[in-house]
């Protein structure tokens, strides 16, 4: 068990009255890429922030690396150093340019020197085709690259977990393909990492395994083509026909 | 929604940039300039075919008293402004300290969020003067060695925790109207909650807050009059000075004079600032 990079074990989680998570089981091992789908309020936001601790659980245990995030004394600060996490909506810092919006995590939490962080932000700006933009303001930039800046911030920290909450849903159409095409390179090369999606077409493609949220609990998982060839349970089937329904497959 | 050369500006933007005359148009700079002209002029006519205006002319506008007055009260003037200047300063540094100490968290914390609290409560409910007053005569009369005794002192003393008590609130407003998302950012990166206000929540807040800070020290650069109650000579209190020797009341009107020129800079700089920023948010938009 300590070799999965992360385990979710029975994790309950309530707002006041109403309980999002209603005992989540998973394991991912490394390298692999776990899709969640399901409708919106199924949970798989909630559950993204439960595992970097943004949201504390209700019950329940996630281990990262065998690290109990959910530990009463754990580190908190320490765990999310290890866990990269990309927002639906950017949340990049406004009054930072680009490359500051990069190196804050690693020149105040690594501790690395200006020029290190410096060098390890350009690096990451180049490899994404974002250099020319390292001094401008996130205002000035389209959301798709925005976006990009948001995963590239995450990626800065070296994280050995990426957490994407929705990444394209905020997006123009037409601005989704280049932030989806920076997440299947890095699963190429070998990132784990949880999507919470709403792109069937592409959780089809990138995933090794599709987990189906359904109020609360993981209803249904296995491979991309399983899900969504051969759905094992009505809930599933039900869902992906009104995802077609909307043209969204 | 930049305007462009040789396009008729949008009225609804040109209002907004040229507030004094209510809209940039030629023909509308004419009727404000004229109806302008007819407001005073009743006005004027009105206070000065009042029954006792030359009385009031001969003791409120004497131009020799104001010519003979208005050096000794200018010199003076160079306390408050020294006073404004270094209890600006200090506010300034001093309100986001509160600020801070009040939005921390955890239960651990509460005795020093109470004492942030009850640190504005107090001194935003306790009037100016009372504050100049019972510090500016209490603490010299304790005597107390190495602390320093005087009015001027003890008045800006007073001058600061009144006002830091206001300041401090309008950076909480700032530090709370920053997105939560903004800190889940900053947390998930591993930064910790102090950091997170250092880097990401105080500076968005601070920029936020400019405007309304600026109008607080519009406040407190009148207030430094106060101090005057205490014993020091600054402009009002050379002023007062002025009007027991001659029987006339000009010179008040030097020192009211002397604070106008110095806070409608800042006001109109405030306006400015408040314009440049709704500017930059309707470019924002588009």
């Amino acid at each position: 068990m300590s070799d999965a990079a992360l385990l979710v074990e029975d994790v309950h989680k309530s707002f006041g009255d109403s309980e999002v998570l209603r005992g989540i089981d998973l394991s991912v091992s490394e390298h692999e890429v776990i899709c969640l789908i399901g409708a919106s309020g199924s949970g798989k936001s909630t559950l993204l922030r439960c595992i970097n601790r943004i949201e504390p659980v209700s019950s329940g245990r996630i281990l990262v690396h065998g690290v109990e995030v959910t530990a009463a004394d754990a580190d908190v600060n320490a765990i999310r150093r290890n866990i990269g996490i990309v927002f639906q909506s950017f949340n990049l810092f406004p009054h930072m340019t680009v490359i500051d919006n990069i190196t804050l995590g690693p020149r105040k939490v690594l501790r690395l020197s200006r020029s290190d962080a410096d060098e390890r932000g350009m690096a990451l700006l180049q490899r994404f085709g974002l250099a020319e933009r390292r001094a401008e303001y996130p205002d000035r930039l389209s959301g798709g690259q925005q976006q990009r800046v948001a995963i590239m911030r995450a990626l800065a920290m070296q994280p050995r977990l990426l957490l994407l909450d929705e990444v394209t849903s905020a997006l123009d159409p037409e601005l989704v393909a280049e932030v989806l095409h920076v997440i299947r390179e890095l699963a190429d090369e070998g990132m784990t990492m949880l999507i919470a999606t709403h792109e069937m077409g592409f959780a089809r493609d990138i995933a090794s395994r599709v987990c189906f949220l359904d109020a609360g609990v993981i209803l249904e998982q296995g491979p991309p083509d399983q899900i969504f060839s051969d759905p094992r349970e009505e809930r599933t089937r039900q869902f992906l026909q009104r995802i077609i329904a909307a043209g969204r497959m | 929604m930049a305007l462009r050369p040789g396009r008729r500006p949008d009225p609804a933007v040109a209002g907004r940039s040229s507030r004094i005359f209510g809209s940039g148009a030629g023909r509308n700079v004419a009727i404000a300039l004229a109806s302008t002209i007819v407001v005073f002029t009743v006005l004027v006519l009105a206070i000065v075919n009042s029954p006792g205006w030359p009385e009031v002319k001969a003791s409120f506008f004497n131009w020799d008293e104001f010519k003979e007055w208005f050096p000794d009260v200018a010199r003076h003037f160079w306390v408050n402004v020294k006073l404004f200047l270094i209890c600006e300063a200090v506010i300034l540094v001093f309100a986001l300290g509160i600020a801070v100490l009040r939005s921390l968290r955890g239960p651990v914390l509460f005795p020093i969020r109470m004492i942030a609290i009850v640190y504005t409560d107090l001194f935003r409910g306790v009037p100016t003067i009372l504050v100049v007053f019972l510090l500016g005569f209490g603490v010299p009369a304790l005597q107390l060695s190495g602390v320093p005794n005087g009015e001027l002192f003890w008045g800006g003393v007073a001058l600061i925790l009144v006002y830091s008590a206001y300041v401090a609130e309008v950076y909480r407003a700032g530090i709370e109207s920053v997105h939560p998302s903004q800190e889940a950012a900053a947390r998930s990166l591993g930064l910790s909650h102090p950091q997170t206000l250092r880097y990401v929540i105080v500076p968005q807040a601070v920029r936020r807050v400019i405007p309304p800070l600026l109008n607080d020290f519009i406040g407190l650069q009148k207030d430094t009059a106060l101090v005057a109650l205490l014993g020091p000579v600054e402009a009002f209190r050379q002023s007062d000075i002025a009007v027991s020797a001659d029987f006339n009341f000009t010179p008040y009107l030097c020192a009211a004079l002397l604070f106008i020129l110095a806070t409608v800079p800042l006001a109109r700089f405030t306006d400015w600032l408040v314009a440049r920023d709704r500017k930059r948010q309707l470019a924002g938009q588009a």
